[in-house]
């Protein structure tokens, strides 16, 4: 078996308090390279939506990718977890590293997908309960132990801001909270399975102003513990909590930089029309 | 043009609106009064004495028609859900796909007499057995299978897909992903399936003459489950209500052959329409919960 | 190995035989039809093969006289019975028709939306009555009353087993037919009544013809139950085996043969063929059916038309 999980997994004295999964990986790995993309192309069929895409993604920082409707951002983001296999006809050329390894060949897509969690642009909860929803990654990881359980529901329900106003109602129907309610659990779902990075598709654009607030906030605490790649459509947005920016169009990505020199004084003049909303 | 010509327009709409109203007020009156009678000429039967689980009641071929539905619901259970399963998650575009939705489609629109037929052959003929309820039962569950097919398919599709996406960001893989989230988010829906299919199942009647056999001797204090008087014994002949009225209404040799088949027909009657209305009810109330949300 | 990576093999271990065996059930489920077709064919052809009857013989003679024995000898000549089936199923489709479109028309042009989902339900809900119930009312119903004002030899007749199965088809033709007309865009109808016509007109000019797939699609899944239903035809018909000469005479039909002989009928034999030879041809006729509705529904896309 090609598992490349040799140094995340559950273990008794980590099931207590706040994170267990890197909190120690943390300081070693601050500065590293949680992504790698060298010259990736994808193919829809004979449509050519990315088109030689590099770039690398640090541990525990937060990425932005910005550009207009359909450059290819959200395609981008949906390769790392290999979502993009469900795709028909979808075909990607190139080197994508997670941790070092390529993410076709050495790194099986159950564990990378486990690794790599993912919040959608519209809040998804299944149509179980609030615990059923958070316990789901736990359980497939093969954790059936009602207490150990409950711990991990908690904790990620606390990590998502949420626990105060779900802990009552842990069995009631999922389907039965707000919109912004619904996002913030599938954030504790998606930390329930204790991943390492985060890919975040446009988890906001379905919400109110007060809730895209509260997942703003919640990005830039988990930033401590998980790198975080999030695809958005509001500029100041990405302004406001990414360390990077990625600037996507018509399939190429045009500029990768820090956020504030992005900004400030972009390179390309085509990140500039865009950033000042000449376009898009 | 000139007003003649309309006033001749509307003449002829108007009395072909009146044909349309008649002909429909006179299906539905025929149809109200056909159940009138059913229920009306029937339930004057219904003593205490044909509800008796006897020779002279109708109790034993009641308990026959639930038993004989219940098990060809597990056995088309087993079979077709599997298959919906398949045709909706599973299957590619393929000559596979085709052929097997072909085959529900042939399966849905085959006489029951000739399933039954093929039931007699498979289950009697080549295994050398009397008439018995298991025979009838399997050959009532080919009956059944294409309804649940498409039942459980059309469940699973009208799933959003996010709960697809959702399950395998996590990580899940597509049999976990089915087993954990897509069946038991399309259970309810399945689950009507299941009820509508057992009202059609009560209903059977050609594909069990000869399979079930028109005979039931039960003896309710006999639990032994080799003997062949045992009532939950698959292995008996077991005569089902609808079974009943055949057998009356052309061989009677009892006085009161007309009164049994109309209690029979009562007792159908109900037990169909109420199982329709209760799925009908069921879909409605997801239709409606899904709208909501 | 820890425990992720632990539940990772067996998820991959169960996702395989998962797969394995759902797709067996899909293959199952095709081979189904396809076995029932083998084994009526297998014991269908007996007539043709082991008792070297010809299939003209079969199809166009009325001489029914097969031995009950293996040698054989007989006369298999089924054609009063499929002669039988088709008139019973054209009666009932004639004497249902007219209230199938009325009701039909009524329900989604005339009714208000409100009326049309309490009514379309309700005659939904008559598909599912079990046959013998439809059997036993036209026993002790509609044999009398036709007896009472036709001068019948028998009163059981053709004539009655054509009112029961027009009964039971009527809820299959007109819940098709309304949905098919349901179907039709509102626009068009708007655009017609723009233009002056009245609601007669919109109605034959426009509603029908634009809905017309899914009628015949209706109409033939009717035809298929007609001609598949046994026992409340058996019930009514008198089951004499002539040819149907008079509406009001006795008949047969494949099914009521098969029901009525096939109990009798020794194993093995030539009578036994013979009927085995009508399931067959049953088998195949609704096989036909199935072709005719695809055919249908491919005509009515290739000119565009919304299913």
């Amino acid at each position: 078996m090609a598992l490349t999980t040799t140094t995340y997994g559950y273990t008794k004295e980590h099931s207590g308090e706040a994170r267990p999964v890197s909190a120690d990986a943390a300081a070693a790995d601050s500065g590293s390279l949680t992504f790698e993309i060298k010259h990736m192309d994808l193919f829809y069929g004979d449509h050519h939506a990315l088109k030689d895409v590099s770039m690398d993604v640090r541990t525990h920082e937060i990425t932005a990718l910005i550009g207009p409707s359909g450059c290819g951002k959200s395609t981008f983001l949906k390769s790392l977890n290999r979502m993009n296999d469900l795709v028909e006809n979808c075909r990607i050329t190139g080197d994508i590293r997670f941790e070092g390894k390529d993410i076709f060949r050495e790194v099986d897509l159950l564990a990378l997908r486990t690794r790599v969690g993912m919040v959608f642009q519209q809040p998804t909860p299944f149509p179980k309960s609030i615990f059923e929803n958070v316990a789901y990654g736990p359980r497939l990881q093969g954790i059936s132990n009602k207490g150990q359980l409950s711990e991990i529901v908690e904790q990620s329900l606390r990590q998502a801001a949420c626990w105060d106003e779900m802990k009552d109602r842990l069995n009631q129907s999922a389907l039965g909270l707000s919109g912004g309610q619904q996002q913030r659990l599938c954030i504790a779902r998606t930390l329930a399975a204790r991943p390492s990075v985060i890919l975040m598709d446009e988890p906001t654009s379905a919400l109110d102003p007060i809730s895209t607030q509260k997942i703003e906030d919640l990005a830039l605490e988990l930033k401590e513990k998980y790198t975080i790649i999030i695809v958005t459509h509001n500029m100041q947005q990405a302004k406001r909590i990414s360390d990077k920016t990625a600037f996507f169009l018509l399939g190429e990505l045009i500029e990768f930089d820090d956020t504030v020199k992005m900004f400030t004084d972009p390179s390309n003049p085509k990140t500039e029309e865009y950033i000042t909303g000449r376009f898009g | 043009m000139n007003d003649s010509h309309f006033a001749a327009k509307k003449r002829l709409d108007s009395i072909m609106t009146a044909l349309f109203r008649f002909g429909a007020y006179f299906a539905v009156v025929l149809l109200i009064a056909f159940v009138g009678y059913v229920m009306g000429e029937g339930c004057r039967y219904l003593t205490g004495d044909m509800l008796s689980f006897s020779e002279k009641g109708l109790g034993n071929q009641f308990f026959n028609t639930l038993y004989l539905v219940f098990l060809s619901l597990i056995f088309s259970a087993i079979g077709g859900i599997p298959a919906g399963v398949y045709l909706a998650e599973y299957a590619h575009k393929g000559h596979l796909v085709k052929w097997v939705r072909m085959a529900v489609e042939t399966l849905s629109s085959l006489p029951s007499i000739v399933v039954g037929l093929f039931g007699y052959l498979v289950f009697i003929v080549m295994t050398h057995s009397e008439w018995n309820m298991l025979a009838g039962a399997l050959t009532v569950s080919i009956l059944m299978l294409p309804l649940l097919t498409s039942v459980t398919e059309d469940a699973l599709r009208t799933l959003p897909e996010s709960y697809r996406l959702s399950s395998y960001g996590l990580g899940a893989s597509k049999w976990q992903t089915v087993l954990h989230v897509l069946l038991p988010a399309a259970f309810p829906r399945i689950m009507t399936g299941l009820i509508m299919a057992a009202g059609r199942g009560f209903g059977e009647a050609a594909a069990l003459m000869f399979t079930a056999g028109m005979s039931t001797d039960i003896h309710w204090d006999d639990w032994d489950l080799s003997s062949p008087s045992c009532p939950l014994n698959p292995l008996r002949p077991s005569e089902t209500l609808t079974l009943h009225i055949w057998a009356l209404r052309t061989e009677a040799l009892e006085a009161n052959a007309n009164e049994q088949a109309a209690a029979c027909s009562a007792i159908l009657m109900i037990l169909v329409v109420s199982f329709s209305l209760i799925a009908r009810y069921m879909s409605y109330r997801i239709d409606k919960k899904m709208g909501g949300n | 190995m820890n425990q992720l990576q632990k539940a990772i093999a067996k998820a991959h271990r169960n996702d395989r035989t998962a797969k394995i065996l759902i797709t067996a059930c899909g293959v199952c489920m095709a081979l189904v039809p396809i076995l029932i077709g083998l084994f009526l064919f297998y014991r269908g052809t007996d007539t043709f093969t082991l008792f070297h009857h010809s299939l003209t013989e079969f199809l166009f003679s009325g001489e029914w006289n097969p031995g009950d024995t293996a040698e054989g000898g007989g006369k298999v000549g089924a054609a009063m019975f499929i002669t039988g089936s088709l008139a019973v199923c054209l009666l009932s489709l004639i004497l249902t028709l007219p209230f199938s479109m009325a009701a039909a028309i009524f329900m989604t042009e005339i009714a208000t939306p409100k009326a049309r989902r309490l009514l379309q339900p309700a005659i939904e809900l008559f598909t599912g009555i079990p046959s013998v119930v439809y059997g036993f009312v036209g026993l002790t119903v509609l044999i009398p009353f036709l007896k009472s004002i036709f001068p019948m030899p028998f009163s059981f007749s053709l004539l009655a087993a054509g009112i029961v199965l027009a009964i039971m088809i009527f809820p299959t033709i007109t819940t098709m037919s309304a949905d098919a007309l349901a179907a039709v865009p509102k626009s068009w109808r708007e655009a017609s009544y723009g233009l002056g016509a009245t609601r007669w007109e919109t109605i034959a000019h426009v509603v029908i013809p634009a809905a017309k797939g899914g009628i015949a699609t209706g109409i033939i899944l009717g035809l298929a139950r007609a001609m598949g239903e046994a026992l409340a035809v058996a019930m009514v018909i008198g089951q004499m085996k002539v040819f149907p000469k008079s509406l009001f005479l006795p008949a047969s039909t494949l099914t009521t043969a098969i029901s009525a002989d096939m109990g009798g009928a020794m194993e093995g034999g030539e009578y036994n063929a013979g009927l085995w030879t009508m399931a067959l041809l049953l088998f195949l006729l609704s096989f036909a059916f199935i072709f005719l509705i695809h055919y249908i529904n491919d005509l009515s896309t290739l000119k565009g038309e919304k299913k």
